[in-house]
């Protein structure tokens, strides 16, 4: 049983680019922006005023209003997406998925705005007055509990909050779950709805965030000169991901397998990767040897390109540690560029990326790269989206707190 | 405060707060069963009357809550 092949057979997604994942897809090859100025909540009194936002999804509208109450953003958008990744595998959504599935999801900062609201409850009213539902909201594996109740999942679960790599991280235990033949299938996901007044303030402070307010399109600019800090989004992205027998069994579709994982820590600093890009280097090399690959086999790079001065610089360095000469060849792209940050969400979204990729045949562009930087001479795909027959990628997840989580995937 | 009144606004505030279907709320409704409100919708519940009729409501006097008209009669014997 151990040592199975692990494949990907749904997809699901609400994100700052679309409320699905065919538009989603659109709008990654036309280059379009997801960013736009922030209308959830007053940002006057705030450093940056613009984000990545899902929009036009109303809640109560999806589940009703007693439902979605009870629920932070990031567990509603959650089960949005569960939802369409169930539906695109040809499961039933409305039978219990059982013991023989399980779940892993990723976040960042769960649900930090349920949090927020609690403290400022408490402050002003007292303790008694606190919404009774706050640490069920709260807690960050509320989204992977709820999704479970919601479709009946039995199987193991678990959360993991490696701060920007969590949902590669997810993606990559899901693997190891099935691979090992613990189930036969496994709900991988990743969500955040952390874009608050709070934490634009607390990035900001780090210098972390781009403050390029009077065009929000074009703040996010990995592997570009003038980047000049990443751009928070929200959102949630699922990947039904089962045993190549369960699929073939089943009759469904494949869009590709989940070949390779590897994860390693820095170690040595809570926010800034290690020079060169250490860590992130034995990461991609681990994932490369899971995945049975040589560098030699590796078309395409999903780059984690958050369009930080550190991140662009060091993953660049990294990637030609790991490649050396071929590294001109390898076509990368940062699509970040186009939906912001989605920390926590972001490996699960460049999984998706990744794997559309590998079956359409089309590499997606990094938008706003325009000037060229000399410690960035790599192919990142300037602007316009690549047209290339792939089999294999690759998608690099980096965290603070100095976690790496690399993926690659296979076409066939 | 008469019963009919209590009624209504207990009523309005399941609707309005709690997002509960108009249609279902009745004397009669049972409030986990019918209406969905499970052990930590209680507290919403509780928190929603003590704001509305200015009562303070102990955990005891729950005990035997269990449909909506039992809920309206305990808040009439308070006002």
């Amino acid at each position: 049983m151990p040592n199975r092949r692990v494949v990907i057979t749904g997809l699901g997604t609400i994100n700052p680019l679309a409320n699905n994942v065919s538009d989603t897809w659109k709008g990654l090859i036309k280059g379009e922006s997801g960013i736009e100025k922030i209308t959830s909540f007053d940002t006057s009194e705030l450093p940056v005023s613009f984000a990545g936002e899902v929009k036009n999804f109303d809640a109560n509208e999806y589940m009703g209003k007693q439902s979605a109450r009870k629920l932070d953003r990031s567990s509603q958008l959650s089960i949005f997406a569960t939802e369409e990744a169930l539906k695109d595998a040809g499961l039933n959504t409305e039978e219990r998925l059982g013991p023989n599935v399980g779940i892993v999801f990723g976040t960042g900062i769960g649900g930090i705005g349920s949090t927020e609201q609690a403290v400022r409850t408490f402050d002003e009213r007292g303790p008694s007055r606190i919404n009774p539902l706050a640490i069920t909201q709260l807690m960050p594996n509320s989204s992977t509990g709820q999704v479970a109740i919601k479709f009946g999942i039995e199987g193991p679960s678990l959360t993991i909050t490696t701060a920007c790599a969590a949902s590669a991280n997810a993606v990559g235990e899901a693997k190891n779950m099935i691979k090992n033949g613990i189930v036969d299938m496994a709900i991988a996901g990743g969500t955040e709805c952390g874009t608050t007044a709070m934490t634009i303030g607390a990035f900001s402070q780090i210098r972390a965030l781009s403050t390029n307010n009077d065009n929000p399109q074009e703040a996010c600019r990995p592997f570009d000169k003038d980047r000049d800090g990443f751009v928070m989004g929200e959102g949630s992205t699922v990947l039904v991901m089962e045993s190549e027998e369960s699929a073939l069994e089943r009759g469904t579709q494949i869009y590709g397998y989940v070949a390779g994982y590897g994860a390693t820590t820095d170690a040595f600093h809570i926010t800034a990767p290690a020079e060169g890009g250490k860590g992130a280097v034995a990461a991609m090399q681990k994932a490369i040897k899971d995945a049975g690959l040589t560098t030699n086999d590796i078309d395409y790079i999903n780059a984690h390109g958050t369009s930080t001065l550190a991140n662009d610089k060091n993953e660049t360095a990294a990637i030609k540690t790991v490649f050396g000469e071929q590294a001109y060849e390898l076509d990368v792209s940062s699509t970040k560029s186009m939906t912001g940050h989605l920390l926590g969400g972001a490996g699960a979204f460049e999984s998706m990326v990744s794997i559309l990729a590998l079956k359409n045949g089309v590499i997606p562009p990094t938008i706003n790269l325009h000037n060229p930087d000399e410690e960035c001479d790599l192919n990142y795909t300037p602007n316009i989206a690549t047209r290339k027959e792939l089999s294999t990628a690759m998608s690099n997840s980096f965290g603070f707190g100095g976690h790496n989580g690399v993926l690659v995937f296979k076409k066939t | 405060m008469e019963v009919n009144e209590i009624f209504e606004k207990v009523k309005n505030l399941f609707v309005d707060q709690l997002g509960i279907d108009t249609e279902k709320v009745n004397m009669e409704a049972k409030l986990e069963e019918d209406l969905d409100i499970d052990s930590l919708g209680i507290v919403e519940v509780v928190m929603a009357f003590e704001d509305e009729f200015e009562v303070v409501i102990d955990d005891d006097e729950l005990k035997d809550v269990k449909t909506v008209g039992q809920a309206v009669n305990l808040l009439h014997s308070k006002l």
